[in-house]
């Protein structure tokens, strides 16, 4: 029981703190719950699917189609989450300072939901589809019980999920002013993790050059498998042992979304310094 | 003679990528990896093949080497690694933690020295 609910937990997780994030980088936003929801029962039905056809993933491609099926969906999150990045650095100020004059109406037309809820339908089908493997295996070899097993899920499932509504509340307890900065700091530090990750995947597959199989080694400081580890690993990307492929996709993520996020930024640098207003848009 | 070296120093290094990569087997079973301390040739790219005969799930996961990869039950997978500098690599079962083997490197003709 105690292994499912700790193998569990740690697949949970990362989905869970994505989704936190991700919460609160679209606080106040109409419809916000729906998108997200929906997110994550898309994310839980395609776990569910690639479970099943895992075998014949695993074959295709000339046995290669795992890490290419990881890599698709690891940089199709990361074009999302940049995605929704670039909108907030156009908008976010405006959303943070003016929301309740805007309307609704235009808010939720403007602001790319569909981005975030893909992205977390993304991270929930990636993890999900490990535990369900992992979970499955288990009933097949039928150790330790149908109960125990069930208990263990079920453990590691509110573990998780309690981790990530606990950095949603850790950020919505910042000002609204201040909220979208970090948040958007946030997701583009998640980005670049997830492309560093994706980078892992092409490399595995022989796609990529390592260029430097281990870059430094940190694990005497911080293990990847050590609980702090494996959350940094999912907020910024940490690994204790980066490839160079790894670190030139990191950077360059930071650089592409942080780019164009500067491009599209509004230059009226007087409105910015008389923007800040104790109103949110969300009138929570 | 420098146009003559340099050319040939890439052969070298081209060789080896058009061999027929050493290749080595490694059993999953009742969670063992069977051998658990795999010798391989530093400094070659490798070819480790891994069969899972559980009837459960593993992924063949290597935080030093960054691979990851879930083998189905009675499933086996290919993972090329290398070329790996001297040193000992540590793999696991990541659905199982203590199912655990190194890779251990073996001198090569490239690499001077005793590997640890």
């Amino acid at each position: 029981m105690l292994p499912t609910a700790i193998i569990v937990f740690r697949e949970v997780l990362e989905a869970a703190l994505i989704v936190g994030i991700v919460m609160a980088a679209s606080r106040g936003a109409p419809g916000r719950d729906l998108w997200v929801l929906g997110g994550i029962v898309a994310g839980v039905l395609g776990a569910l699917g690639v479970a099943a056809g895992a075998g014949a993933i695993s074959a295709a491609a000339a046995g290669i189609g795992q890490e290419l099926f990881d890599a698709t969906i690891l940089f199709a999150a990361v074009g999302m989450l940049g995605w929704h990045n670039i909108w907030m650095s156009r908008h976010g100020r405006d959303l943070a300072a003016h929301a309740v004059q805007l309307g609704a109406a235009v808010r939720s037309g403007a602001e790319p939901l569909w981005a975030l809820a893909f992205a977390v339908a993304l991270a929930v089908l990636r993890e999900g589809s490990e535990a369900v493997l992992f979970l499955y295996g288990i009933a097949l070899a039928g150790q330790g019980g149908a109960v125990a097993m069930a208990i263990g899920g079920a453990v590691g499932l509110a573990l998780g999920v309690t981790a990530g509504t606990a950095i949603y509340w850790g950020l919505v307890s910042i000002p609204m002013r201040h909220l979208f900065t970090v948040t958007s700091w946030l997701v583009l530090l998640l980005a670049a993790g997830l492309a560093s990750q994706g980078a892992a995947f092409l490399m595995q597959a022989d796609l990529l050059p390592p260029l430097g199989s281990n870059l430094w080694d940190t694990s005497f400081l911080l293990s990847d498998h050590s609980l702090p580890g494996r959350i940094l690993h999912t907020l910024i990307g940490y690994t204790a042992q980066p490839a160079g492929i790894q670190l030139v996709f990191y950077l360059a993520t930071l650089l592409i979304i942080g780019g164009l996020m500067r491009l599209t930024a509004p230059q009226d640098s007087a409105a910015r310094r008389h923007s800040p207003s104790p109103h949110g848009r969300a009138a929570e | 003679m420098y146009r003559a070296v340099v050319p040939a120093l890439l052969l070298i290094w081209a060789v080896p990528a058009y061999a027929e990569e050493p290749t080595v087997t490694i059993i999953l079973r009742d969670h063992q990896f069977v051998p658990s301390e795999v010798p391989v040739p530093a400094g070659v790219k490798v070819k480790l093949i891994i069969r899972n005969e559980q009837a459960t799930n593993a992924e063949f996961e290597s935080t030093s080497l960054h691979r990851e990869k879930i083998v189905d039950p009675g499933g086996e997978i290919t993972v090329f690694v290398g070329p790996l500098d001297p040193g000992s690599y540590e793999f696991f079962d990541d659905f199982h933690g203590e199912t655990r083997g190194h890779l251990v490197t073996t001198p090569d003709p490239w690499t001077r020295g005793p590997a640890k």
